[in-house]
């Protein structure tokens, strides 16, 4: 692996697989090769390791084809890996995905377009059997939360992008999860809406404290958002490196901090680390969004 | 996505009303138009001197015989089927085959729903079964109806234990739902398969297992497939009742009325029509029943916007 800066946070947990239930996600050595048709193989990720701790917003980043999403789908216990170990907070991947220990929140908000507002934000407690006075009370929270009040008996087709967007976060908050995976989930919206949906999101973590994993290829946004960087590149994807951004804590982060020189700062570190020793080639950074 | 209040959407049922009528009078009005104005011995081409039936017609006769004026098909509708004493007037003696028709097509488009829907969900769970059933739903609806008839009346006829016997009105369900659930198991199949990968993923991520899934995703997002697919059999459980009602020798439906009214022709021209038209009537009910599902279902059917 070529670490070329490794961060003393990414390097606290020991080489052998912890039981420790205090970290949000481990990942340890993990490879996943997509077989193909007639047997041929693409590496979609190989040898990461990745330590999330609790509370922390965590940002994986990359061109596209680095397998960041792929890495996410497997802290989710929506793929496999071919190889290494996965544990969310002590569990197996599986095990946290049984026991809901996530939240997930994807591109397209895809809500259930026969649901209001209110019944796709319940829909997870629902599945879980929560009793309909428990669940009122929650989703009243939930679209408090999400600035939706208003919106609850609301159909998807009648909001816009960024609402159905937060109704999707909302969604994902329902069962307080401690650990929130996002995979680009303002990728689709405008950029006013996508400043304002980043703020939110601030916020938002600031209030449940939870964990967040949070797939993007913007790299301001990454800066923005998080407490630390995790550069990917493709073929076969791997992690290159880990940046430190903390920009302060999330609850004070405000728009002025886009203006900020720590936050160009941030943003030069990133760039450059996503352009590699080899800054001279372009191709690099393909497809990574430097807005 | 528009709102409408009530009374804008009330002004609007009453304008499809309003074009519905219009449009049976237009259809009337064309039909006494052409009577006018047609060749009283239709208009053929390539016909022999002397040699009945030779060359192809290409406009119909607009005699008495061929074609009554609607006003004498309703006035007959209005008259007694025969000259017995006692006898019901010709268009309630219509309504009621109609009604025992509407029964028999109803029990056939339920069965072939149910079958339909089950074949379906076969389908759905497993990969092997949609790839073996479904050239064969896709073959059975090549079997022409007049073939089948006599088959599932044979067949049928043997069936005898305790008090069960089988009825000549059973085959006629059991052709209708034939006929139907063709519709229904590939629309079905669809609307269950439907659903984004995105939408299974997130079903996934809340461990919900393949019926919570069934129920919760795969059911609701199939309603805007369904819908036209269950119109779809209702109008082939009809058709299939009317012809095998024929095929089969059961009496007592519209489909034998018409062929009964029909051997009537010659000497009492307007009569044959009133079955025909209890046959269309009877088509109009069938999706008037689908069309009300459609209402109670209509929640189902909101398609979201690309976000």
């Amino acid at each position: 692996m070529s670490t070329s800066a490794p961060q003393p946070s990414a390097a606290a947990t020991g080489p052998t697989p912890p039981a420790d239930a205090t970290e949000a996600v481990v990942v340890r050595g993990v490879e996943r090769v997509f077989t193909g048709a007639k047997g041929a193989t693409v590496t979609a990720l190989t040898g990461i390791e990745l330590t999330v701790h609790d509370g922390e917003f965590v940002s994986l980043i990359g061109p596209s084809g680095c397998g960041k999403s792929t890495l996410l789908r497997l802290i989710a216990d929506l793929d496999e890996p071919t190889a290494g170990d996965i544990r969310v907070f002590g569990r197996t991947a599986r095990q946290a995905r049984i026991d809901q220990a996530y939240g997930i929140a994807f591109q397209q908000a895809g809500l259930l377009p026969w649901r209001s507002v209110a019944a796709n934000i319940e829909l997870p407690l629902q599945l879980h059997g929560v009793g309909a006075s428990a669940r009122r009370a929650r989703v009243a929270e939930l679209v408090e939360l999400v600035g939706l009040s208003d919106f609850a008996k609301h159909y998807p087709d009648q909001l816009s992008g960024g609402m159905q967007q937060r109704v999707a976060i909302a969604r994902s908050l329902a069962e307080s999860p401690r650990l929130l995976l996002m995979d680009e989930p303002f990728g689709a919206l405008d950029e006013m809406t996508r400043e304002r949906m980043q703020t939110e999101l601030l916020r938002i973590r600031a209030e449940t404290g939870a964990a967040v994993v949070f797939v993007t290829h913007s790299i301001p946004e990454a800066v923005y958002l998080s407490d630390r960087v995790v550069v990917m590149s493709p073929r076969p994807g791997r992690i290159t490196d880990e940046i430190d951004v903390r920009l302060g804590e999330a609850a004070e982060r405000g728009e002025d901090l886009r203006e900020d020189t720590a936050f160009f700062e941030g943003v030069t570190a990133v760039r450059e680390a996503l352009h590699g020793p080899q800054a001279s080639s372009a191709g690099a950074a393909r497809g990574v969004d430097v807005r | 996505m528009t709102t409408t209040t009530p009374a804008t959407r009330r002004a609007r049922r009453w304008r499809a009303v309003l074009w519905g009528v219009l449009g049976l009078v237009a259809l009337a009005a064309v039909w006494e138009l052409y009577k006018l104005v047609g060749p009283a011995d239709g208009w053929l081409i390539g016909a022999r001197e002397g040699v009945t039936g030779s060359g192809i017609r290409l406009l119909p006769r607009t005699s008495d015989q061929a074609m009554p004026h609607t006003w004498e098909m309703l006035a007959r509708a209005a008259t007694p089927v025969t000259r017995a004493p006692g006898a019901l007037p010709l268009g309630v003696v219509v309504l009621l085959a109609a009604l025992v028709s509407l029964g028999i097509a109803a029990l056939g488009w339920l069965v072939g729903v149910v079958v339909g829907f089950a074949l379906a969900l076969l389908m759905l769970g497993f990969r092997i079964a949609e790839r073996a059933v479904l050239p064969f739903v896709i073959l059975s609806q090549t079997v022409p109806l007049i073939a089948l008839a006599p088959l599932i009346r044979n067949w049928g006829s043997r069936l005898e234990f305790g008090a069960f016997s089988w009825e000549s009105w059973m085959s006629v369900v059991i052709i209708a739902s034939y006929l139907a659930f063709f519709p229904v198991a590939v629309g079905a199949l669809r609307g269950l398969q439907s659903p984004e990968a995105a939408d299974l993923d997130l079903m996934r991520s809340y461990a919900a297992g393949w019926w919570t899934t069934l129920f919760r995703l795969r059911l609701p997002a199939s309603v805007p497939f369904l819908i036209p697919a269950l119109r779809l059999a209702a109008a082939n459980a009809v058709v299939g009742t009317v012809v095998a009602e024929i095929s089969v020798g059961f009496s007592g439906g519209i489909g034998r009325l018409i062929l009964e009214t029909a051997v009537a022709a010659s000497s009492d021209p307007a009569k044959p029509w009133s079955p025909i038209l209890g046959a269309v009537l009877l088509g109009l009910v069938a999706a008037g029943f689908v069309a009300l599902l459609a209402a109670f279902l209509s929640p189902f059917r909101r398609q979201e916007t690309a976000a």
